[in-house]
C-alpha cells in the first residue's frame, strides 16, 4: 500500500475533525484555532494535489493573515465587553437538517454520475504555469485585485479610525 | 486518489461551514463559517484543476484566497465597528432596520 492514500485519509480526518470543532465549541478563541489547524490541513490537501505554490499562499494568507485578524477582532471586542465571549447556538436541529439533506444530495449526485478522470502526470512546473497564466490570460484580473486590496484596505483604515 | 474522493471531502467541509453559518449567534462565528465554505470551495478548485490538467482553476484559487483575506479583514472591522456602536456581537440584536 502507497503512503498516498494513507496521508490523504489522515488529512480528511484532521481537516473534517477541526472543521467540526471550529462549529461546535463554545469558546470563540478555541474556534479560531481549530480553525487554523482546519486551514492547515486544507494546506496539506493542496501539497497532495501537487499545488506546492498554493499550499504556501494558503499559509501564508488564511493560516497566518486571517488567524491574526480574527485572533486581534476577538481580542478588542473582549476588551470592550469585559469579559469572556460565550458563544452559543440557535436552530441545531434546522441547520443539522439543513446541512445533512445538502450533503446527502451531494453524495448522491457524485454516486450517480461518477467521474473517473485519470490522474494526468505532472506536466512541467505548476507554479511557472500559474505565473504566467496571471501575468496573460488573467491579467486584467490581476491588476483589479490590487484595485480590490486597495478600496479593502482604505476601508479598513475608514472604519478603525478614532472616533472624533 | 481520485477526483471522486476530493469532492467528497469538500462537499463534507462545506456542509460543516454550512451548518455553521446556520447556527451561530456570534458575527465572529459565522465568519469563521463562512471560510470553511470557500475553503471547500478551493479544494474543488485546486482538484478539478489537477486531474483536467487545466491551470486556470489554481489561479482562480489565488483570486479567491486573496479577496477572502480582504472580506475577512473588512468583516472583521465592520464587526468592531458595530461592536463599538451597539455593544454587541449577536447577529439576532442587530435588527436596527427591522420596521
Amino acid at each position: 500500500m502507497s503512503i498516498e492514500p494513507i496521508a490523504f485519509w489522515g488529512l480528511a480526518v484532521v481537516l473534517l475533525a477541526s472543521s467540526l470543532a471550529v462549529v461546535l465549541t463554545r469558546n470563540l478563541f478555541h474556534s479560531v484555532l481549530y480553525l487554523a489547524l482546519s486551514l492547515t490541513a486544507t494546506a496539506g490537501v493542496f501539497l497532495s494535489l501537487d499545488a506546492e505554490f498554493l499550499a504556501a499562499v494558503q499559509l501564508l494568507l488564511y493560516a497566518g493573515g486571517v488567524v491574526t485578524i480574527a485572533v486581534f477582532a476577538i481580542v478588542v471586542t473582549e476588551r470592550l465587553v469585559g469579559d469572556r465571549i460565550t458563544q452559543t447556538s440557535r436552530q441545531i436541529l434546522t441547520g443539522f437538517i439543513l446541512s445533512g439533506a445538502l450533503l446527502i444530495g451531494l453524495l448522491a449526485i457524485f454516486r450517480k454520475s461518477p467521474l473517473t478522470v485519470p490522474r494526468p502526470a505532472v506536466t512541467g512546473d505548476l507554479t511557472r504555469a500559474i505565473g504566467q497564466s496571471l501575468l496573460t490570460s488573467y491579467v486584467l484580473p490581476f491588476e483589479l485585485l490590487g484595485v480590490l486590496f486597495l478600496a479593502a484596505l482604505v476601508g479598513a483604515l475608514y472604519f478603525a479610525r478614532p472616533d472624533d | 486518489m481520485t477526483l471522486q474522493a476530493y469532492l467528497t471531502l469538500a462537499a463534507m467541509l462545506f456542509c460543516i461551514g454550512l451548518f455553521g453559518v446556520m447556527t451561530r449567534r456570534n458575527t465572529i462565528g459565522i465568519l469563521l463559517g463562512i471560510e470553511l465554505m470557500l475553503n471547500a470551495v478551493n479544494i474543488n478548485l485546486v482538484a478539478f484543476a489537477r486531474f483536467l490538467g487545466d491551470v486556470s482553476g489554481m489561479v482562480f484559487t489565488v483570486f479567491t484566497i486573496c479577496i477572502t483575506v480582504a472580506e475577512v479583514a473588512l468583516g472583521l472591522a465592520l464587526v468592531i465597528l458595530i461592536f463599538r456602536i451597539r455593544r454587541t456581537a449577536v447577529a439576532d440584536h442587530l435588527d436596527l432596520l427591522k420596521g
